[in-house]
């Protein structure tokens, strides 16, 4: 099933990511490819398979609420592209 | 003797008897990396002057008897670990110009060591790739043949130590990345099971699957800093509350009784026919070493493991680099006035296209609608995969299987086709998927081009294809070779 030019640009929106007409074409021929090769998973029974999602079964890590020193701010903020002070400073939320 | 050529376990020997010092060792490295980097490309960052100051501390501390067998060992470490004051780019443009203000629990205990830091190497953008091409810096050359490719996304690792630029290096492998730029360079790369050692500070690709480990030029020097860097960490939740033992003293070279599976599934179509007979001439090898070899085991599913691959580390990896917003750190696109298209032009000029293409199928994986149709699906048949592993190591002490389908590819050949490419990591991929540890070690040549035996072992059982590795090293030269360059 080859995905659409509509589906291409909802799944780039939905990871907020920009694209050019000509990687929106690209991209639409590569992922229908892809996905069509992918298929190859369904042919598997999985009816009565639980999902794995970490190959290690750990539970429920839990520590002591121990006061560590966090990372001093200047250094946090030293690779902010734009800073204002002590913050991050960002583009308007609201318009 | 040529002191850059040394393995760790040689080095230093001569360093603690006062034959050799580590800022000539140090110096031996670095003359190494300028005159052999304009052709292989590497390093991303050379930290010169940090690397003579530790090696001439080093040196001190080996005279007050203060050392341990990493002390004064120059080293380079893969570009996505975070190193505190140190460039750590991921080979992206959008994490180009980033410092991180912390070092990765790795590098934290190389530190305690008194190691000699000689740099950052080069990888596929955000270890995203097989080949060294996908960096968004430039492509690093294989010093077996300059115009192929070193494998990937570690490939500046695997071909800074197939170089000699380094004594050892640091890799992450998340679908084969030590292991298959370790086959293509000749040289020895372990991925160890997960949760042995920390990710803290690993710029995250697939969480679930990514693990470092060491790229040496033998299995004794892999094991030395094994032991130097695995071991529980509280900052990494999926790291593992056990101790870890001396891989040392597993290095015998006493096979008899171990049982060796060879699966069939994965001397696939499309493999070159040298290949597979370097390869069974090595399990031969084993054999007359002790090992009992079944040549007709069976893991039916591993032809599902590359499409649940590619849609569980894409989902993830749509998931962790979500972080790149241009706010914090990185790549910022500021020539707008709207919050939403800062975020999708920045996303947009600091991705490459391999890093694009695996957010946009992981995020159609995980999106409303697809979510049980492929990545629940596709972790149900992880947990299929890794039955079948859990079976055969009921019978098996460790499966023997080819490190990648071919040698070592030209630049641009696959480039293209990301089929193609992705099909080059077939026989390391359901290792990660299991998250069992696995070795790739040098097991011959074709027409001068390297061939990798990759040994997997069941969780935690490092010791035994340590042990595996070690005995085949010890009866064979293979990782004695070096590349004329």
């Amino acid at each position: 099933m080859k995905l659409s030019r509509e589906e291409v640009l909802h799944i780039a929106r939905l990871a907020r990511l920009g694209l050019t007409e000509a990687e929106v074409n690209k991209l639409r021929e590569q992922l229908s490819n892809l996905l069509e090769n992918f298929e190859i998973l369904q042919q598997v029974d999985t009816s009565s398979t639980p999902p794995t999602a970490h190959s290690i079964a750990l539970q429920n890590i839990v520590k002591d609420d121990e006061v560590a020193p966090s990372l001093p701010q200047d250094q946090i903020l030293a690779n902010a592209p734009r800073r204002d002070g002590e913050c991050f400073r960002v583009k308007a939320v609201l318009e | 003797m040529i002191t850059n050529q040394l393995t760790i376990h040689e080095a230093h020997k001569l360093l603690v008897s006062r034959q050799l010092s580590s800022v000539e060792l140090t110096r031996a490295c670095l003359e190494r990396i300028r005159q052999v980097e304009p052709k292989v490309h590497a390093l991303v960052t050379i930290t010169e002057e940090l690397a003579l100051s530790q090696a001439q501390k080093a040196d001190e501390l080996i005279a007050a008897g203060d050392n341990n067998t990493l002390t004064g060992i120059p080293v380079l470490i893969k570009d996505n670990m975070c190193t505190k004051g140190i460039r750590t780019t991921c080979s992206s443009r959008m994490l180009e110009n980033f410092v991180p203000p912390y070092d990765a629990t790795v590098v934290e205990k190389l530190n305690e060591c008194g190691p000699v830091v000689l740099g950052k190497t080069n990888m596929d953008e955000f270890a995203m790739g097989s080949s060294t091409e996908h960096s968004a810096l430039f492509t690093t050359h294989n010093p077996w043949d300059l115009s192929r490719v070193p494998g990937g996304s570690s490939g500046g690792s695997a071909a800074a130590v197939a170089a000699s630029e380094t004594i050892y290096a640091l890799g992450s492998d998340t679908g084969g990345s030590i292991r298959q730029p370790a086959g293509f360079c000749s040289v020895t790369g372990l991925k160890p099971t997960y949760g042995r050692v920390s990710r803290y500070g690993l710029v995250a690709f697939a969480s679930s699957l990514d693990q470092i480990g060491p790229i040496t030029q033998d299995v004794a020097d892999c094991a030395l800093v094994l032991n130097a860097i695995a071991g529980y960490d509280s900052r990494d939740s999926t790291s593992v509350p056990e101790p870890t033992p001396d891989y040392t003293r597993c290095l015998t070279t006493d096979l008899n009784g171990l049982r060796i599976g060879v699966p069939g599934e994965y001397f696939v179509e499309g493999m070159q026919t040298e290949v597979e007979m370097a390869i069974r001439a090595a399990i031969s090898k084993l054999e007359e070493l002790g090992a009992r070899v079944e040549w007709e085991a069976s893991l039916p599913h591993t032809r599902y493991a590359l499409a649940a691959y590619y849609i569980i580390a894409p989902s993830e990896a749509s998931a962790n680099l979500a972080r790149y917003d241009g706010v914090k750190y990185g790549f910022s696109y500021q020539d707008t006035n709207s919050m939403w298209e800062a975020m999708e032009k920045t996303r947009q000029y600091g991705f490459g296209a391999e890093v694009k293409r695996r957010i946009m199928l992981g995020t159609h994986a995980l999106s409303a609608g697809y979510y049980d149709a492929w990545y629940v699906k596709a972790q149900k048949v992880r947990t299929i995969i890794r039955q079948e592993f859990d079976q055969a190591f009921d019978k098996f002490d460790a499966l023997i299987t080819p490190t990648s389908p071919t040698v070592p590819f030209k630049i641009g050949e696959k480039i293209d086709d990301p089929l193609q490419m992705y099909l080059s990591d077939v026989c390391t991929l359901p290792i990660n998927i299991a998250g069992l540890p696995a070795i790739s070690i040098p097991a011959g040549f074709a027409d001068g081009l390297p061939i990798g035996m990759q040994i997997i072992g069941k969780p935690f059982s490092e010791e035994t294809i340590l042990k595996i590795a070690h005995a085949y090293q010890q009866a064979t030269d293979w990782h004695k070779r070096r590349p004329e360059i």
